[in-house]
């Protein structure tokens, strides 16, 4: 393998890493807070997907883009409020099995609206010119990706550390109860992690998307699953490690490809789950329990 | 005429399927310091958790500065100044002293400074702690912090459970100084404690609650020296 294809193997796998971070983000956030595996969350970002099918269909890029994160938005935030919010005080399993069930209800809605035929994903002009350094060349997407990707991160660890709602999410993640003492309003709390999580998948679905050219209704399952895998890794509950897990995974799998294994390469997500489950079930950077005395 | 800022008239609270609090009724005068003693599972936590919106009543009033704020939502609660001080302090392990300071006044919009300064006068130790995270403290720098941060709402009632739990005798007399100081300061106080002894000795006025019902009451020394208050909550034979 030669530098340059090394060079354009690696910018691939970056590019993919950071859709894959920004959906593995709402997947870690909405564990922390409400210790919910929230499997819908791949198929919020397959909604997205066909949003900006038909919000291009009619309209320019530049107003297409803010009205797809908006619609993911509200779709997100009302998942939250129709299937989880009424199942606060049930036993955790119930509202898991509340989100398995919202995930079905999305992809069968979308194949009943949409057929499971595959749709063309719009092109977005400005993304797709083609950039050149030296030898290499891509998409003006691949190289976006992952700038956009750590730019909103760096905003998202402000927005936590930094602000009055951000300190109340960390108060709420920790402790319902003292939470409310202090006099926060537990479902904003709770709704705000939801829109930001659809904010970024909804802005992972465009990138992604974009890449791939095609959305069907079971465009979420997968990379859904790869991007619990990704936050899994990096520990369930941390954001860095979700970032952190969604590059890895990314990377891994553009050089899995590139090696001609990629049949494998789906295979190679799922048994890092495994090994990580096996052997650091806390992850990268999961949080340690500490004992209370 | 009396002037209570808080008056319970009747109130049943089920928990878990189980009734806990039967048909109690009592008085919180303003600025003073009234406690409610009793055994472990007599319902006194949930009588303090009721008026604090986190446990929904059957029936009966909870009048506050003359409003029934019964089905009031927690965050309602302490916008109209009542807190409480949860038992096991529960501070948050992951946030900086200062923080659990700052998010003890989540609900106000003017600037904290002031009450941060007061709360470090307070407590200097918590001062010198300020940028270490919470779960570091030791349990009474914990309980310490916990009551600072229900002063940053700057209320009007402050309602402790169990702050004495799992202290050492010093710290817990630390802790009954430390409110004895916020009442003269003008909060008033409602005080839930197993150490009865230690309770009665600041209070203004008691109550002695037994399976959900209030069974005696009286001022602090009455309480005291009562025969029966002595033989079941002070360990002094007849």
């Amino acid at each position: 393998m030669s530098l340059t294809t090394f060079l354009q193997h690696s910018l691939t796998g970056i590019s993919l890493g950071g859709s894959y971070a920004l959906i593995a983000i709402g997947y870690t956030m909405v564990y922390g807070i409400l210790r919910l595996i929230n499997f819908a969350h791949g198929d919020i970002f397959m909604m997205a997907g066909y949003f900006m099918i038909f919000a291009m269909a009619s309209l320019p890029w530049a107003i297409s883009i803010p009205l797809v994160i908006i619609l993911t938005v509200i779709l997100g935030v009302s998942i939250e409020r129709i299937a989880y919010k009424p199942l606060r005080t049930a036993p955790r399993m119930s509202i898991m099995i509340s989100a398995i069930g919202v995930s079905y209800l999305l992809q069968n809605l979308a194949t009943y609206l949409f057929t499971a035929l595959p749709r063309a994903y719009p092109e977005i002009p400005f993304l797709k010119k083609i950039f050149r350094i030296g030898d290499l060349s891509a998409s003006l997407v691949t190289l976006i990706t992952p700038i956009l990707t750590i730019i909103l991160v760096f905003c998202l660890l402000f927005l936590i550390n930094k602000t009055k709602s951000g300190m109340a999410m960390r108060a709420v993640s920790k402790d319902f109860e003292t939470a409310q003492l202090m006099g926060i309003k537990l479902n904003n709390t709770i709704s705000y992690t939801f829109l930001i999580g659809s904010f970024l998948a909804a802005v992972g679905s465009i990138l992604y998307f974009t890449d791939r050219m095609s959305v069907t209704p079971f465009s979420g399952t997968l990379p859904g699953l790869k991007c619990f895998v990704a936050a899994v890794l990096g520990g369930i509950g941390s954001i860095p490690g979700a970032v952190v897990g969604g590059f890895l995974i990314g990377i891994c799998e553009t050089f899995l490809v590139a090696f001609g294994y990629s049949t494998f390469s789906d295979a190679f997500t799922f048994i890092l789950l495994i090994v990580i489950l096996l052997f650091r079930p806390t992850g990268l950077f999961g949080e340690k329990i500490i004992d209370k005395v | 005429m009396e002037n209570n800022i808080l008056s319970i008239e009747d109130l049943y609270v089920s928990y878990g399927g189980i009734r806990a609090v039967k048909g109690i009724s009592l008085k919180v005068p303003q600025g003073k310091i009234v406690t409610l003693i009793g055994a472990n599972g007599a319902g006194k936590s949930t009588i303090l958790r009721t008026i604090a919106g986190l446990v929904k009543a059957e029936s009966g009033k909870i009048i506050y500065q003359d409003k029934d704020i019964i089905g009031s939502s927690t965050s309602v609660i302490v916008d109209q100044g009542i807190t409480l001080v949860p038992e096991g302090r529960r501070v948050f392990p992951d946030l900086t002293v200062l923080e659990n300071l700052k998010i003890g006044g989540y609900l106000r919009k003017d600037s904290l400074d002031e009450d941060i300064e007061w709360v470090y006068q307070l407590f200097p130790i918590l001062k010198d702690r300020s940028w270490q995270l919470a779960g570091t403290l030791s349990g009474g720098e914990q309980q310490m912090l916990a009551v600072g941060r229900a002063l940053m709402s700057r209320p009007k009632l402050i309602m402790m459970d169990e702050p004495s739990l799992g202290l050492a005798p010093l710290i817990v007399r630390g802790i009954m100084d430390i409110i004895k100081t916020i009442n003269k300061e003008g909060v008033t106080i409602l005080l839930v404690e197993q150490n009865a002894n230690l309770a009665l000795k600041i209070a203004h006025y008691g109550y002695v609650c037994e399976t959900g019902s209030i069974t005696l009451e009286g001022t602090g020394v009455e309480l005291l020296n009562d025969e029966s208050v002595k033989a079941a909550y002070l360990g002094k034979k007849r």
